[in-house]
């Protein structure tokens, strides 16, 4: 973690340390709108970040994230729901359960020697048949969803996760941040090494004696672990779980853009990421309003430009470009 | 009795599976030659579906005959897509060529939603509700007609690759990519030509999927998992793979849903599909890699 910081020039930190100042004021000064697109970027940079250590560091493409993020939803929704057992608890079953996912998705892929797209498709299969499964059973409310009721004597139970957007806000920057160091301290570990060469070449990883399976099931446990903790996040601020949007495949897409437009491999990539593409739907959401385009998917339409304009324009993300810009690259990385 | 029931959803499970397996055709020529995930394949398929239906409303063209305008627009603009754009993404890695598409994807659902909103438009063919009965088994008229020309695309496809010197060229293109460099085929050109074709048969696959389904924005992402998981389940690179891998998804979602629940019918396709890569990777009729 200190290692970040070390190798970070004196302008970088000053940089960081303002923002992260200005994260920490700035709901003194925001009103609840602008706060709601903070708590969004915060879990988009989140869950991005738990992404991006499977696929920027471990090499291993997964289009089903949501299916991580929705167990771990669904598990502490249902627990709070039926046994009134809190969320603080309840993370850890929805964590367990989405960590024990993603053992069987890694095993039957990395045992089998899945790869690429087909690694990828097996994910998306995994999330679209356990969306159905969830739209089918009764327990979890099927396809009608699952609410949370709003109980006044609850509110300010911030342990339980009743709080107002204030609470959601804080919490969000903690995940958001606390994911970067854990990110930055594993890049710098042993694990962290042995994903890079990996990524690069298994052959090659392989040949110098790094145990290719055990790397990439750490990345997918940790990446599935962080990613449920995240869901618990998203079930409790929206207080309602849908199989159609927690599990579907527009949700692992969402998960994913952040990180790849930010820049995939980097600790500051899915941050950046998050806080371009959030800010940029809801201002598309108002730009379309102000031109009096009602139609639906216009804002979706802009969207879909922009990513395609960012891929070609900017394949490697914007946070190398950005920090080239800024002048931050003097000493590494 | 209750055979017969049954053999009539296996039937009508088969007809729809060859309109898969031509769509699933597509996407296999293009992922199988180019090896461009084209994460907008069911979106071109919707897109046509569209069209069909404006020409069936507007001009009272029947989609058997539509067909043929639709694939020959699709390659066109299949064949520009690839020159101008995807090209560059040719060889790149997985997630780029991922977004790319994934973006055209988007602009397409969306913007058929601003044009011709949310709700179905169902073309309401004249034959839609006619029959043919043969012994106890009831088989839709659309249905067949639909699997027919799905066959006679797809055997054109197959004459194309075998017989003529394109065909030739762009299979060497799939085996091996220097050695087609080398002896002098414009690679490029002829991955545009590929991508042209893809989309001509999706193209085609939607226009003749007007006879199944309604037109509506949100088959597009079903489609286009559809494709991808008949099109491994059958075998990357493997043109009568995809057939029958499509004929195998439609008759697995017909018995889904008859003895299930409609909403259930592609849970055994993800299911096949995990068991086709964890067993057969190279997939049913797919050589190995």
């Amino acid at each position: 973690m200190s290692s970040l910081w070390s190798a970070m020039p004196v302008r970088g930190r000053v940089i960081l340390l303002v923002l992260v100042a200005l994260l920490l004021a700035a709901p003194l000064a925001l009103d609840r709108y602008v706060i709601s697109i903070f708590i969004l970027i915060f879990y988009f940079a989140y869950v991005g970040q738990a992404w991006n250590l499977m696929m920027g560091f471990a090499g291993q493409l997964s289009l089903g994230h949501a299916l991580y993020a929705g167990l771990g939803g669904y598990v502490a929704a249902l627990l709070w729901f039926y046994f009134g057992i809190g969320p603080w608890l309840g993370v850890f079953a929805g964590v367990a359960v989405a960590a024990a996912f993603g053992a069987v998705i890694g095993w039957l892929g990395f045992r089998f020697g899945i790869q690429g797209v087909y690694f990828a498709l097996l994910t998306i299969a995994f999330a679209e048949f356990t969306r159905i499964a969830f739209d089918n059973m009764a327990f979890t409310g099927g396809a009608g969803g699952l609410f949370l009721m709003y109980e006044p004597q609850r509110a300010g139970e911030w342990w339980n996760l009743r709080g107002g957007p204030l609470l959601f806000y804080y919490l969000g920057f903690a995940m958001a941040a606390g994911a970067a160091l854990l990110t930055a301290w594993l890049a710098r570990s042993r694990i962290g090494y042995q994903w890079l060469a990996v990524r690069e070449d298994e052959q090659a990883a392989l040949s110098v004696g790094i145990n290719a399976f055990r790397a990439k099931m750490i990345a997918v446990l940790i990446s599935s672990a962080m990613t449920a903790v995240g869901g618990v996040f998203a079930a409790f601020y929206y207080n309602s779980l849908f199989p159609a949007q927690a599990f579907d495949i527009g949700r692992s897409i969402e998960i994913i853009l952040a990180p790849i437009i930010g820049g995939l491999g980097t600790i500051f990539g899915p941050i950046v990421g998050a806080f371009i593409l959030t800010p940029l739907g809801e201002i598309l959401i108002a730009l379309t309003e102000k031109l009096g385009i009602n139609a639906p998917g216009a804002k979706a339409v802009f969207y879909g430009l922009t990513l395609c304009a960012i891929i070609v324009l900017r394949p490697d993300g914007i946070w190398p470009w950005l920090k080239r810009i800024l002048g931050l690259t003097e000493q590494g990385r | 009795m209750t055979i017969a029931i049954i053999l009539n959803v296996v039937i009508q499970g088969v007809l729809t599976g060859l309109v898969y397996g031509l769509m699933a055709l597509g996407l296999s020529v293009i992922f199988g030659v180019v090896r461009v995930v084209n994460f907008a394949h069911g979106e071109f398929a919707v897109v046509a579906m569209y069209a069909t239906y404006l020409l069936f409303v507007t001009l009272g063209l029947d989609p058997i005959v539509s067909l043929f305008p639709i694939a020959i627009v699709f390659f066109g603009v299949g064949y520009l897509l690839q020159a101008t754009l995807i090209n560059r993404f040719v060889g790149r890695s997985e997630h780029e060529q991922f977004i790319l598409l994934v973006g055209i994807a988007i602009i397409i659902v969306n913007g058929l939603l601003m044009i011709f909103g949310p709700d179905a438009r169902p073309a309401n063919l004249p034959y839609a509700i006619e029959s043919y009965m043969i012994g106890d088994v009831f088989i839709d008229k659309a249905r067949v007609y639909a699997a027919i020309g799905a066959i006679v695309v797809s055997s054109a496809l197959f004459a194309f690759f075998r017989y003529t010197a394109t065909g030739t060229a762009i299979r060497a293109c799939a085996d091996n990519l220097t050695g087609a460099a080398v002896v002098g085929l414009n690679v490029k050109r002829l991955y545009a030509f590929t991508f042209g074709l893809g989309l001509a048969c999706v193209g085609a696959a939607g226009a003749l999927m007007v006879t199944i389904a309604d037109a509506s924005p949100t088959l597009a992402q079903a489609f286009t998992l559809l494709a991808f998981t008949i099109v491994i389940i059958g075998g990357l690179g493997s043109m009568a793979g995809a057939l029958v891998g499509g004929v195998l998804i439609g008759v697995s979602e017909a018995l889904a849903s008859f003895f299930l629940a409609p909403s259930m019918k592609s849970m055994f396709s993800f299911a096949l599909l995990v068991a086709v890569l964890v067993l057969r990777p190279q997939g049913l009729m797919g050589r190995r890699a």
